[in-house]
């Protein structure tokens, strides 16, 4: 066992670093305030390759591994946790299940621009009535000719409005499971501009106020019947597949923002004095940084492995990674409520004022235990693998 | 068209500096960088490239460690890495560093050679010059803009308040200012190709044309007495006037010093 990162990774690595900290960093306070998306930074991300690090050249991509797509999303998010879900929601759940389930022709097509940040990818499942029980879709698609015609709403899209290329869920269908009819559910390719395929509200968020959450909705949505992605029927199989990479890149944002949250803290407590000493020469300062630092870092640990393991399966198709993904997104989405939380209360009142970034990364912090799985789902996931 | 770029990897003063007992700079133990001048030189470089198809040929003369500059380099797009190291070559000053470059340069074709004006450690901004002068070539130093014009260069050439329109024919050497552009961002896929590519290493043996007596300590004349950090300026004073009892306040201040 061997815990150093190769030299590429450190390179890449400081690379992330600097670009987060000259590009993204700056931005940060006014994406938050306004809700803006950040449009030109997705723009420099993508001249710089950021937007398909994990997809192959042969596509377009950067054509590394995870753990390198994660320690992007990783040091974005430690300076804007807006500007890292861009990427993960981007990479993870639109480029990998087009990579993964598409066919030749579907990879041909769409990869290529999404992979050089040309055009930006969006995943839609989640529904009104179908959050953790994702089965409980209600978009349809028919059948009809040469086209499947949709019908529908998806709500909390990640990219929602910016995003050119969605991978969409629909039920095609009920069949017979173990004596009961069930949904059929399947995944399409939908394009932006496709008559019926429009835009509702867009969410007022606590946190990640930039990205762009929006409502959307498919009247008639006429797509191509070569559009479906993967087989008929397995799309709630892809979309569970597709969550449990996506959970890796979460839980990278996740460690990002706590890892923020600490490096703020421990520069502010040495700056800060009352009762005549820096607050850092208290010991119960001391004892709350070591705790932070301490969970950060085994946060870091899980995510990172759970990289290397989506990396082995990348390599040969077998390897499972569901439950080291799930584990990692859970530790570190609740290390990031927690070591932001414990960063506002070092900072006192000034921490609970915009003018100090923690109060942000706090509210940024929170979706993380919520989306791509909440941490109820992540146990679930966890002890299911225990008890079969 | 054969672009050679001239890079150095330099302490990143951000971090501090640090010193041997003996006074001279200790590298191990500092942070490095891409000479900010050399970057601007080599994004200038592979814009030629971008434009032109030029071939980008990058040299550094260095400690084996200084092989990371050149990996950076390759991440941007640079097509190829020559590092120059030997320990013969220890200790050189810019003659002898600008003659074991020429000895290397002189191995390879080029059309155009692209250093930094200066670099953030010895500030000299002699070595470019220098090596156009022992390659025989016509130099253009300070470029804050650079384009090409059949077999010639067209480069404008900062002054302290105007620039200077200089056409050269190629080959020729041209110095850059990290003013000249903004460097692009290594890729990531670029890093890992970097790192999978072979750097050509030269020592002494491969520089061509160059006498003993020209390199390293020996072939240096200049002896450095003594180096130092640069002695940070007082806190200064703020206050927070309206414009007008600023511009006032200002004055008096000068007065008293008798600035003015």
């Amino acid at each position: 066992m061997d815990f150093t990162l190769s030299k590429e990774h450190e390179m890449a690595r400081s690379l992330f670093r600097e670009f987060a900290e000259k590009e993204v960093k700056p931005l940060a306070i006014e994406v938050d305030e306004t809700e803006e998306f950040p449009r030109e930074t997705v723009a420099k991300m993508a001249k710089a390759g950021f937007m398909g690090i994990p997809i192959p050249k042969e596509y377009g991509g950067q054509g590394c591994d995870v753990l390198t797509y994660a320690m992007c999303v990783e040091e974005l998010a430690k300076v804007c946790g807006t500007t890292a879900v861009i990427v993960s929601a981007h990479t993870s759940l639109c480029c990998d299940p087009i990579l993964t389930y598409g066919t030749e022709e579907q990879k041909q097509k769409y990869l290529p621009d999404l992979a050089s940040g040309k055009k930006i990818g969006a995943f839609g499942l989640t529904e009104p009535g179908a959050g953790t029980d994702a089965q409980g879709q209600q978009t349809k698609a028919v059948l009809e000719g040469d086209e499947w015609v949709l019908n529908g709403s998806k709500i909390f899209i990640t990219n929602g409005k910016e995003a050119d290329v969605y991978v969409i869920f629909a039920i095609t269908g009920m069949i017979e499971k173990r004596g009961r009819m069930t949904k059929e559910i399947s995944a399409f390719i939908v394009e932006k501009g496709t008559p019926g395929f429009s835009f509702g509200t867009k969410e007022k968020k606590m946190g990640i106020r930039g990205s762009s959450t929006y409502e959307l909705i498919f009247t008639d949505c006429r797509i191509p019947k070569e559009n479906m992605l993967g087989q008929q029927g397995k799309g709630f199989g892809i979309a569970m597949h597709t969550l449990d990479g996506g959970r890796i890149g979460i839980a990278a944002q996740a460690l990002g923002i706590g890892e923020g949250a600490l490096e703020r803290t421990i520069a502010y407590v040495q700056e800060r004095k009352q009762f005549g000493r820096a607050i850092g020469a208290f010991q119960n300062t001391q004892f709350q940084l070591a705790d932070m630092a301490t969970k950060a870092q085994a946060a870091q640990y899980m995510v990172y492995k759970a990289a290397c393991t989506k990396d082995q399966y990348t390599k040969d198709h077998k390897t499972s990674y569901n439950v080291e993904a799930a584990m990692a997104k859970l530790y570190a989405a609740e290390m990031a409520m927690e070591v932001t939380t414990k960063a506002v209360q070092l900072h006192g009142g000034y921490g609970y004022t915009r003018e100090y970034e923690v109060e942000r990364m706090m509210r940024d912090a929170k979706i993380t235990e919520i989306y791509e799985g909440t941490s109820e789902v992540q146990r679930m996931v966890i002890s299911a693998n225990l008890l079969k | 068209m054969k672009v050679v770029v001239c890079v150095k990897q330099v302490p990143d003063t951000k971090g501090g500096v640090k010193f041997n007992p003996d006074g001279t700079l200790d590298r191990a133990a500092m942070l490095t960088i891409m000479n900010p001048d050399d970057k601007a030189g080599l994004e200038a470089a592979l814009r030629l490239k971008d434009q032109y198809g030029a071939e980008v040929t990058v040299v550094t003369m260095g400690l084996p460690k200084a092989e990371e500059v050149l990996r950076e380099a390759l991440a941007m797009g640079a097509d190829k890495g020559i590092l120059v190291t030997d320990r013969v070559l220890g200790g050189a000053d810019t003659w002898a560093t600008s003659q074991t470059l020429a000895g290397a340069i002189r191995n390879l074709e080029y059309d155009l050679i692209i250093t930094g004006r200066q670099a953030i450690d010895g500030d000299t901004a002699q070595v470019g010059p220098q090596i156009s002068e022992h390659l025989g070539i016509p130099v253009i130093s300070y470029a804050q803009n650079i384009k090409i014009e059949g077999d010639s260069v067209i480069v404008e050439r900062q002054y302290d308040d105007r620039y200077h329109v200089l056409k050269a024919k190629m080959p020729c050497l041209i110095t850059a200012l990290a003013e000249l552009n903004e460097p692009r961002y290594m890729t990531p896929g670029g890093i890992f190709d970097a790192y999978k590519a072979e750097i050509t290493t030269w020592g002494r043996a491969d520089l061509k044309d160059v006498d003993d007596s020209n390199l390293g300590l020996k072939g240096s004349p200049t002896q450095i007495a003594r180096a130092s950090d640069k002695v940070r300026k007082g806190q200064g004073e703020k206050v927070n006037l309206d414009a007008a009892e600023s511009v006032d306040y200002i004055m008096n201040k000068l007065q008293e010093k008798h600035v003015i």
